[in-house]
């Protein structure tokens, strides 16, 4: 029962309730709410494993397996290099985090038309709260992948982990960007959906994962191409800093791998990344506030 | 002090004559305008002081729910704006994006979450919650094995609870079992009492005559009046009448009872207030004659409960013979009603054939409207001593 003796505390000044807020308002307003988005990942979680009886297990269950299909498909094939399969975990267990937080943000608000349409609360916690559930398989994944590299006694470097938090965090700026962009653009016309599953698929491809990024930048400079132009896929230094820190390697039985520097170089290549993101997110809390005004009826 | 301040506010949509939801369709229409402009609200203004509970009256289509939307901030107005101080909370669904898989107990912090109350906040109130929507150790069950009564339970007591200084309120009081609302009713009564400001959106007058100090109505996208409750629902009736005078009147095949016209006496106006008279023009055009006319009347309330009924005979009065078309006045001198819209149904029969010459049900209808606080459907005269 609330208490009748305390009268409500009013805030002293008039605050209009909707309208265009400059970025750094929109930022203020989404950490007012973080409570909710903390919220929100937590729900998405549970829903998906309610009534399961491995629950969260599923998550860790999902690179055993891809590891030991890898393994086996690689060997029978005679294909790729020494522990192939633990080098495409590398780059795939952050690329997951990638493409499954882009993919479920970008229909955050339109399967929350209902909500959007009734609450007032910032809109851009919903696709937000996508890559947060994404980053908590992430960690999921992550664990069960460092228990195999624990018992294989795979010679991880530990001279490059120090990097991984700094991977990790350009690879969140980058996610929320692109799904605070990608979520108001499906609003208003529903093949954003569509398309994005075309395009997160090409830009598989174009992250050296399934490859090393050695061999494609050497078949670049065969084409007169300067290898680094590689990196200006911002997925690719995020996912290469994974591949020499748990890989270990920047080579294996004669094959190049990944590029012959040091953990300053990966510091470099991810810090101009997370600058060119931030840039991306600003573009992005613009364009999301300018759709954020015709959301709910639209919708 | 202003605790919402709606200044000149315009909303208007875009309705696409084909709704357009792809891309291809947006490329191929670029330039083209397939959508016609909708005004759902025109230069809105409305000032509500702290403490105060208003009703915004109007029909479905009229724009109040739009308005509040915009009170809310789910919609932004074309033009102008509206600034609230405080804390504000919205109950335009009771537990809108309540997830069916969840428990109760986790659609409550989820519910309040959405309201930007903390996780230590909905700790402090979740006994309250619960109690207050009497759902015991279901709490803990997923809210898809909820009746309906309870999930609306629910969801009034998350939002009852989240501490708001303005409460904005849809209609939501309609629902669930009179028990349940009736203690709406006294949490509403008691936030009343406690200084926070309500907006009601309602088409029920009996909620704004029971709750409201100050009623808007909105009709066709405008303010017509904001004013006192009683003065705003007669408004409101007016413009209801306003907007039904095309309805077509129930015909039989014999059309004797040519017409009814009520008239209030007071010119313009079209209602009387309790106890005053009220006179209805029966016109009567016979087909053949009637020798021993006899006219009924019968006066029902908007649910069609019978309120009164009477007819010449049982009046003592005699009508002449009716050979030729002529018009029969009936005054009621004194009408004790209280408050509401009451349809009329007239019956004309010939006692020398015995023969019904012609019925007319809810061939007019009358409008008593009360300034006062009472309720129901006749006015008493009580005093208290």
């Amino acid at each position: 029962m609330a208490d009748i003796a305390h009268p409500p505390a009013v805030a002293a000044e008039l605050r209009p309730m909707s309208g265009r807020r400059t970025a750094a308002a929109h930022l203020a307003e989404i950490v007012r709410y973080r409570e909710l988005l903390a919220m929100l990942v937590r729900k998405e979680l549970t829903v998906r494993y309610k009534n399961s009886a491995l629950g969260f297990l599923w998550s860790m269950l999902q690179p055993l397996f891809l590891l030991v299909v890898y393994t086996a498909v690689f060997a029978i094939l005679r294909a790729g290099f020494a522990r192939f399969a633990i080098w495409v975990l590398c780059g795939l267990l952050v690329w997951t985090l990638i493409s499954s937080s882009l993919v479920t943000a970008t229909v955050s608000i339109t399967s929350n038309a209902a909500l959007v349409g009734k609450v007032k609360f910032p809109r851009a916690v919903l696709p937000l709260a996508s890559v947060g559930g994404a980053l908590v398989h992430f960690f999921l994944q992550t664990a069960a992948f460092a228990v195999v590299l624990l018992v294989t006694r795979h010679p991880v470097d530990w001279e490059y982990m120090w990097l991984l938090p700094f991977a990790l965090l350009t690879a969140l700026i980058m996610c929320a960007a692109l799904a605070l962009l990608l979520a108001p653009c499906n609003v208003y016309a529903r093949d954003t959906m569509h398309l994005l599953e075309l395009i997160v698929l090409g830009w598989f491809w174009a992250t050296p994962i399934l490859y090393q990024y050695e061999r494609a930048a050497d078949w670049l400079q065969a084409q007169g191409i300067a290898g680094g132009f590689l990196l200006i896929n911002p997925a690719t230094p995020i996912v290469m800093t994974f591949q020499r820190a748990l890989y270990g390697a920047d080579e294996v039985g004669g094959v190049a791998l990944l590029p012959d520097h040091g953990p300053l170089w990966y510091l470099g290549i991810l810090s101009i990344t997370s600058v060119v993101c931030l840039g991306l997110m600003y573009v992005a809390l613009r364009v999301f506030d300018r759709a954020d005004v015709n959301l709910a009826e639209t919708l | 002090m202003l605790a919402v301040h709606v200044v000149d506010v315009s909303k208007s949509f875009r309705i696409a004559t084909d709704p357009v939801n792809s891309l291809k369709e947006r490329i191929l229409r670029l330039g083209r305008s397939g959508h016609v402009e909708f005004h759902a609200l025109r230069n809105v203004n409305i000032e509500i002081d702290q403490g105060q509970t208003v009703g915004i009256l109007g029909h479905n289509g009229s724009g109040k729910s739009t308005l509040l939307k915009c009170m809310a901030g789910i919609l932004t107005p074309t033009h102008g704006r509206v600034l609230v101080r405080g804390r504000l909370a919205s109950l335009l669904e009771l537990g809108a994006g309540f997830h069916p898989d969840l428990s109760g107990r986790e659609n409550v912090y989820i519910n309040a979450a959405f309201y930007g109350m903390g996780r230590k906040g909905i700790d402090r109130v979740f006994d309250d919650i619960v109690e207050f929507s009497e759902l015991g150790q279901f709490i803990d069950e997923p809210v898809k094995h909820y009746s309906s009564g309870m999930y609306v339970r629910l969801g009034f007591a998350v939002a009852v609870n989240l501490d708001p200084d303005v409460l904005l309120v849809d209609e939501v009081l309609a629902v669930g079992d009179e028990l349940f609302q009736a203690k709406c009713l006294s949490r509403i009564k008691q936030f009343q009492a406690e200084g926070r400001t309500i907006v009601f959106v309602t088409h029920d007058a009996a909620t704004v005559r029971q709750v409201c100090d100050r009623a808007v109505v909105i009709d066709h996208a405008e303010v017509v009046l904001d004013g006192a409750p009683g003065d705003a629902i007669r408004t409101f009736r007016e413009h209801l009448h306003g907007n039904l005078a095309e309805r077509p009147v129930l015909t039989s095949d014999r059309s004797v009872i040519a017409g009814v016209r009520v008239e209030y006496g007071h010119g313009e106006q079209r209602h009387i207030a309790p106890g005053e008279p009220l006179r209805m023009i029966v016109d009567i055009h016979p087909d053949q004659p009637i020798a021993e006319p006899v006219l009924g009347i019968e006066i029902n309330d908007r649910r069609g409960n019978l309120v009164f009924s009477v007819d010449t005979d049982g009046l003592g009065a005699s009508l002449a013979p009716i050979e030729a078309a002529r018009a029969v006045a009936v005054t009621i001198r004194r009408t004790w009603l209280l408050d509401g819209e009451f349809p009329v149904s007239l019956k004309l029969t010939d006692r020398a054939s015995g023969e019904v010459v012609d019925w007319r049900e809810a061939v007019t209808s009358f409008e008593v409207t009360s300034a006062g606080r009472a309720e129901g459907t006749v006015a008493l005269d009580v005093v208290v001593e």
